[in-house]
């Protein structure tokens, strides 16, 4: 292995540091750009350095190898839309995966290599009598299965955003195998005994367990992400991310590389605060969403009566709107899903034109990514500052004459502050039903995710306006 | 089904109960409208406008040929004649007090719904008629008062000298209360109210009125039927005093104190009157039920000796013909949806909506009322007690905390222990980017997490580094490897910069 030399050293740690100031720089708005460009810097400089070590042919390979996946990653990000923007981070995690179990493998099958042919001996041996083979063996095998985890575990969530694979693993509901949580530990166990054997072979560390132990954290990955409904997806996706990093982390120890160590740690820990956030915004344990905990347990609650719902025409809600002097509009995954952001930015700015003070209240878990609905709504050019979070537009409900809630259900359900059974009891919503008029634009009358009725659609002044959210924008822009 | 709405023939009543507006709502719902020539006239809606709406203007005969009658107050005499059996009324009844009118009705098979008998729950709110016209004369009190009294509202300092602001006391913090203190409010008075059920207190404050709290305990004051209920002897005498004392201080009172069906409480006593100072005003919104002041004449003003006047309008919503039309007629709307929920035209009398049960006093040769009691579900404080509890948190025990931070330092030391001198500065390397990395990234704002998370994916990619070493190792197995390896790093690497970049260009600050 060749040993970094100063220049290439000092060039990573530069690398990290651009990365950092990158993450930094992604805090604010003003900033975000200059964030993005310090981490393109960045990566240009840790290519660079690495070219340096590289003979001709490898950095002729390397090149080829880039254009390629330059070209097919480029082209993605170009067409993606914004909406879909969730599958295609978690596919871009399952690369990350992918190329730690590559490199895993690799390094092992390393080891085998004879670098001296004076010498006769291994890379294993050279390793063994330093006293680091040992601790090698041990990165590779946790490299190679955080690898594997994360690179089927994203496949999966990829699928069941994607939502059109008809494979049953693939579709959004959650499932569960029996006794789910013990098959989970027991794969664990069986990992950890199958490193015993694998370290135990010190110089001639055998293959076999490194094989079976990566079947086996593909079918864990798997698993894990099967079990969790489509509700939960902001979680995982932050929880892939974190993986992901970790992984390159693990790599990083592989290689002896601390510019992968460093960013792999900034892109786990960053994940794992991720997963955090979104966990409090839902009153769940991050436990338990991992463990596939939630929404698993079938709703036996009686289909009780929640009393009439008030149906209301476009006609009456643009109606409503002109006679309102402050509206607020509370996104949800449905808008989305009825690619309805472009049709509710105009009539954002209609409605301001008529001097009604127009804002926008985020759910921190609304869509399948955190922070799905800004970027949908910045797509469709919402200036960012009337978008506000939970937190900072709740109060104002109350003053409000009108909220318009396009495909959004659990986040804006009375039940989990008023209902203590409620199975979304404590977690944090939107409360929409204070404002004096709400007007929900749904498809049906159908139960949001978390398979709760939603007590709002049932409130004296919740009118609901069924169809397609975006025909029904469209036709209330047209009369505005 | 067919629709008439007849001309109000109550003396003095401008008001009607459909406008073209809410015409056109029943209409949607799948009925036929005719009005009688000249209904709306009162209220400024001209027959044209009723025609435009597609209501049919007809004649005094026919519009009582209806299948279902709207209409503001209960039919007279003359009017119940031409009524005939199968056909639904609704309008104000009073069924308590007009049992005759009931047994008219009923003796002629007709089936009749009471306005005045929305019950007070919330989702009848919609249909409550005497909360919307409560709110018009609440409104109308105050303008009335205004209207008789020589002053301003507002305080004001002008060069001819300073104005004092008008003191205004409202007896009775129901809707119309409330919309007299509001009303009041914004014209610049200074506002008291009182009433006997301590929780209006928020809503006093809230529409701008100091809430007089009578400093006398009583037990049970509030009633399960959303009316203030009669007090106890010490409470009144109590409640007298409170009078007394404000009649000399302020310079405009406003009662609202009515009990459905009986007689109003006397509240203001002549002496009180005499006690005001000259040109003060007294509107009783009471004086339908015999006046909350001993010197009210119902339907009339009158003057007292010493200079107070006293008003005792019994119409004040109707001096509001077009405002309290629109608001009684949207009322009737809302209850036609309820009748008629499959739009089609056709009403059901469906007796299991308590709401309808409620209302209707007669049905088809039977006299309903009075109906079974139902609890208001909102009034009741004691009930209220019973808040949701507070949701626990998630709350990590200190003994997890401390077993997780034991467990940390031991894995720290059997790592020092046992790994290998190579390793120790990777490690170290790790431990402060994973703190670097929760500071960072703590502070980032939710609507960029989408772009954070496409960021930390692209540079997540750095393992193609990895993947590069490895090219030039001699094994072909590793080169292919690597190779592939390389190649879907960069597919993250070049498709995560992209992504961001394009996100990012997207948000924008308004007006930019």
């Amino acid at each position: 292995m060749i040993q970094a030399t100063g220049l290439t050293y000092i060039a990573y740690i530069l690398a990290a540091l651009l990365f950092i100031l990158a993450l930094a720089g992604l805090s604010k708005q003003e900033t975000a750009k200059m964030g993005c460009y310090s981490g393109i810097a960045g990566m240009a400089i840790a290519l660079i350095a690495t070219f340096t070590k590289l003979t001709a042919a490898a950095i002729g390979l390397t090149i080829f190898a880039m254009v390629i996946g330059a070209c097919v990653g480029l082209f993605v990000a170009r067409k993606v839309q914004m909406t879909q923007m969730p599958e295609l981070i978690a596919c871009l995690h399952s690369f990350v995966g992918l190329a730690a179990v590559l490199v895993g493998f690799n390094t092992f099958f390393e080891l085998g290599v004879i670098p001296d042919a004076a010498n006769g001996a291994s890379n294993a041996v050279l390793m063994d009598q330093a006293g680091e083979l040992g601790i090698h063996l041990g990165e590779i095998f946790i490299g190679v299965f955080i690898g594997a985890v994360t690179f089927t575990g994203s496949i999966i969530a990829y699928g069941k955003l994607n939502g059109t694979y008809k494979l049953r693993i693939f579709k959004s509901a959650p499932l569960v195998l029996p006794a789910n949580h013990w098959i989970n530990l027991g794969a664990l166990v069986l990992c950890v005994l199958l490193m015993v054997w694998f370290l135990h072979g010190g110089v001639d560390a055998p293959a076999v367990p490194l094989v079976i132990m990566t079947i086996i954290a593909l079918a864990f990955g798997v698993n894990l992400v099967v079990a969790i409904g489509g509700a939960d997806m902001p979680v995982v996706i932050s929880m892939l991310n974190s993986y992901s990093g970790w992984a390159a982390a693990a790599s990083g120890f592989m290689l002896d590389n601390d510019l992968l160590i460093v960013t792999g740690a900034l892109v786990g820990s960053s994940g794992a605060i991720l997963s955090y956030i979104m966990c409090k915004a839902m009153n769940r344990s991050f436990i338990s969403v991992i463990a596939g905990g939630f929404g698993n347990k079938p709703q036996q609650k009686k289909d009780e009566e929640m009393g009439e719902y008030h149906e209301m025409k476009t006609a009456e809600v643009a109606e409503l709107l002109k006679n309102s002097s402050s509206v607020i509009i509370a996104p949800g995954y449905g808008m989305a899903v009825a690619q309805a952001q472009n049709a509710v930015a105009q009539l954002t700015e209609k409605l301001q034109k008529r001097g009604i003070n127009v804002r926008f209240a985020i759910h921190p878990v609304a869509g399948r990514l955190p922070g799905h609905m800004n970027v949908l709504l910045a797509e469709a050019k919402v200036p960012y500052d009337i978008v506000f979070e939970m937190d900072e537009i709740n109060d104002d409900f109350e003053n409000t004459d009108t909220v318009l809630v396009i495909g959004a259900n659990d986040t804006v359900n009375p039940a989990a502050a008023e209902d203590p059974s409620s199975p979304i009891a404590g977690m944090p919503v939107l409360e929409v039903w204070k404002a004096r008029n709400v007007v929900v634009f749904k498809r049906s009358m159908n139960p949001g995710y978390a398979g709760v009725q939603n007590p709002l659609f049932f409130k004296d002044n919740a009118y609901m306006c069924f169809g397609d959210a975006k025909k029904s924008v469209e036709e209330i822009d047209a009369l505005l | 089904m067919l629709i008439g709405i007849p001309k109000e023939s109550l003396a003095g009543e401008k008001r009607v109960a459909a406008t073209p507006d809410t015409v056109a709502k029943l209409r949607k719902l799948g009925f036929e409208i005719q009005v009688q020539s000249g209904a709306g006239e009162d209220a400024s809606f001209k027959d044209a406008a009723y025609e435009a709406a597609g209501a049919k203007v007809v004649n005094p005969k026919d519009v009582w040929n209806s299948d279902i009658i709207f209409k503001v107050n209960a039919p007279n005499d003359d009017e119940i004649g031409y009524m005939k059996e199968g056909q639904t009324l609704v309008s104000f009844i009073r069924p308590a007090q007009n049992k005759d009118l009931v047994d008219k009705l009923n003796a002629k098979k007709v089936t009749v719904l009471a306005m005045d008998m929305v019950p007070r729950i919330s989702r009848a709110q919609s249909m409550d008629a005497l909360s919307s016209t409560a709110n018009i004369s609440g409104y109308r009190a105050v303008i009335e008062a205004a209207h008789a009294f020589g002053r301003f509202f507002t305080g004001q300092v002008t060069a001819a000298g300073k104005v004092p602001p008008a003191k205004v006391l409202v007896i009775g913090a129901g809707v119309a209360g409330l919309a007299a203190i509001g009303t009041a409010h914004s014209l610049g008075a200074v506002v008291r109210a009182f009433d006997t059920r301590e929780v209006v207190a928020d809503q006093i404050r809230s529409m701008g009125g100091e809430f007089l709290k009578l400093d006398y305990k009583e037990e049970g004051k509030d009633s399960s039927d959303g009316y203030a209920k009669v007090m106890s002897e010490g409470y009144i005498k109590a409640e007298m005093d409170l009078f007394a004392k404000q009649c000399k201080d302020v310079d405009i009172i406003i009662t609202t104190a009515a009990i459905p069906g009986k007689k109003s409480p006397l509240l203001i006593t002549k002496a009180m009157v005499e006690s005001m100072k000259s040109g003060s005003v007294i509107v009783d919104m009471a004086a339908a039920g015999g006046g909350n002041c001993e010197c009210t004449k119902p339907g009339k003003v009158a003057t007292t000796p010493n200079g107070v006047t006293v008003i005792g309008y019994t119409d004040l919503a109707s001096r509001l013909p077009a405002q309290s039309s629109q608001l009684y007629s949207t009322n009737l709307v809302n209850l036609a949806k309820l009748l008629c929920k499959n739009k089609d035209g056709k009403i059901d009398i469906n007796f299991d909506d308590v709401v309808i049960r409620n209302m209707t006093v007669a049905r088809s040769g039977e006299v309903t009322f009075p109906p079974p009691k139902i609890s208001v579900s909102a009034a009741p404080a004691a009930k209220k007690a019973e808040a949701p509890k507070k949701i626990e948190q998630h709350h990590v025990s200190k003994g997890f905390k401390i077993g997780c931070v034991v467990i940390a330092l031991l894995c720290f030391l059997l790592i020092g222990l046992y790994a290998p001198a190579k390793f120790l500065p990777h490690f170290t390397v790790f431990v402060l980017a994973v703190v670097v990395g929760y500071y960072v990234v703590w502070n980032v704002t939710h609507a960029l997490h989408t772009p954070l998370m496409s960021v930390t994916n692209a540079i997540s990619g750095i393992i193609i580094v990895g993947a590069m070493e490895q090219l030039v190792s001699g094994s072909v197995i590793v080169g292919i490897l690597a190779f592939i390896g390389t190649m879907i790093a960069s597919i993250n690497i070049f498709g995560g910069f992209a992504v961001t970049r394009r996100m990012l260009g997207m948000f924008r600050k308004q007006g930019k």
